[in-house]
């Protein structure tokens, strides 16, 4: 069983979600989704003051096998990213909760996190797969 | 259920991701596939073939027949130990599977052909077999394990026999001998030095754990493909297949036209083909841009008549010697230094060099 933080939101496409404070959210892929991914080669990110809706397509993980888009979890900006993923994108395979996170966003309307799944939820819903 | 080899438990003790690979339980990595592809290409690696079909030929007409069933020549195996690569063709003159011929006489010779073709290979052999005096033996109770990189011969002499340290001495490429016990041969499919070493089952385990004390590194199909893909080689079912024809898939170099009154299962479509003027011709594409190229992505340029023309990627990957991504395509003949591609609907360009990017740790293109 891959590790699941308690304290992050998740969404079903594999998103994790982590509040920052003042409105802003760290958004990275999960450690299970850097698992089916295997070893990334790419990281496509969007640029600082993107707007994007939530489930709107933000980014680019391209690994060895596959390349999988990345879904915003929430409506809001992009107010930053995480330009270590440029020379190493490995840091989504090494670190998929922490140093491999992707972008920040400045959410539109915190009731969005509302929609997303906790660490159980996500749990759940990789069993499924 | 899927099969598993008698190395199965290593792979779990060494940490793998398992995957069912044709009816396979195989490994496609131990941790990291870019680690596992780089330790081929600067030490020394070991993969887990036994999934692979040993087919022995014996009997009086062994020569004979496989002259007829194969597109190359086993009459160009003249030393005993001697290796050869090549297609069995249908009588449309493309693809059953690829495969390698071992000479041990002219009425002994051993095949090896891949796993996720077996049913069909093997209902093919028995079938073309029912004309000629041999016999032919699959071999279940074979496994094999190879070893790869520019340290895999040295590290490998540690655990082989005097005997076979012996054998060995000066073996070239594409060569076999078969030693207390075990059958090893100067191939692989990864561009670097090292063996194949076809062992008897209950031998298996202790040899892996051998190699293991060597400090050879478990590698899994995954950093198999980026090597394979690397060094131009193909891979059965996506480089080529039964509708495929090997003067399409690099492979031409493997066919015997002469002398020209063998008649070879295939030759006389092949000869139809070459006739047509319609064959393609597998190419390679290198992408220095950002991306990886992919199986399956359309391949665009305009001819030098100004005609707009497509091809396929056949396979394509990041390639972590290279770091940056490199494909074999099969494309019009017409192509020229560049074209480009559709990846994710955008069109990117690429370049357009010979099949094979990467020989012994160097870029060949």
């Amino acid at each position: 069983m891959s590790n699941i933080p308690a304290e992050l939101k998740y969404a079903t496409s594999h998103e994790w979600i982590r509040d920052e404070g003042n409105g802003v959210y760290t958004v990275g892929i999960t450690e299970h989704a850097q698992g089916l991914l295997g070893d990334m080669v790419f990281v496509d990110l969007p640029d600082v003051g993107d707007t994007l809706d939530a489930g709107e397509d933000v980014a680019v993980c391209e690994s060895v096998k596959a390349a999988s888009d990345i879904y915003s979890p929430i409506t809001g900006e992009i107010v930053e990213i995480n330009e270590e993923l440029e020379d190493s994108p490995e840091l989504v395979n090494s670190d998929a909760f922490n140093d491999g996170w992707l972008f920040k966003i400045k959410a539109d309307d915190a009731s969005d996190l509302a929609n997303l799944l906790d660490a159980e939820g996500y749990a759940a819903s990789i069993e499924e797969d | 259920m899927a099969e598993q080899t008698v190395l199965f438990a290593k792979h779990i003790d060494a940490g793998a991701k398992m995957v069912d690979f044709y009816g396979w339980e195989m490994p496609i990595n131990y941790g990291s596939q870019i680690e596992e592809h780089h330790v081929v290409r600067q030490d020394a690696g070991m993969f887990d073939v036994s999934h692979m079909t040993v087919v022995d030929i014996k009997g009086g007409e062994a020569k004979a027949f496989l002259q007829k069933l194969l597109a190359n020549d086993v009459a160009k195996l003249t030393v005993s130990g001697k290796a050869m690569y090549g297609g069995m063709l249908n009588e449309n003159g493309c693809v059953i599977d690829d495969l390698i011929t071992y000479f041990i006489s002219e009425e002994y010779y051993r095949l090896v052909v891949n796993s996720a073709t077996r049913v069909k290979d093997m209902a093919w052999i028995n079938q073309q077999a029912a004309a000629f005096e041999v016999a032919v033996t699959e071999l279940p109770e074979l496994s094999m394990i190879a070893v790869q990189g520019p340290n895999a011969k040295e590290k490998a002499a540690k655990v082989f026999t005097d005997a076979q340290n012996a054998a060995l001495e000066g073996a070239k490429p594409f060569f076999s001998v078969d030693v207390d016990g075990l059958f090893i041969a100067t191939t692989g499919y990864t561009g670097e030095d090292g063996y194949e070493i076809i062992v008897p089952q209950e031998q298996c385990v202790e040899l892996w754990e051998k190699l293991l004390e060597a400090d050879v590194r478990p590698c899994g199909l995954g950093a198999r493909d980026t090597l394979r893909l690397e060094a131009g080689m193909n891979l059965y079912g996506q480089d080529m297949d039964e509708e495929v024809s090997p003067l399409a898939a690099n492979m031409a170099w493997t066919i015997a036209w002469e002398p020209s009154e063998r008649d070879f299962i295939g030759r006389s479509a092949l000869l139809e083909q070459k006739a047509s003027g319609a064959l393609h011709k597998q190419v390679g594409l290198v992408m220095e841009a950002k991306g990886v190229l992919r199986h399956g992505q359309r391949v665009l340029f305009t001819d030098d008549q100004g005609v707009e023309q497509e091809g396929v990627i056949t396979s394509g990957t990041f390639s972590p010697t290279l770091g940056h991504s490199v494909a074999m395509a099969r494309v019009p003949r017409s192509i020229g230094e560049i074209a480009q591609v559709e990846m994710r609907k955008k069109l990117i360009e690429v370049k357009v060099v010979k099949s094979g990017f990467v020989r012994n740790g160097k870029k060949t293109f």
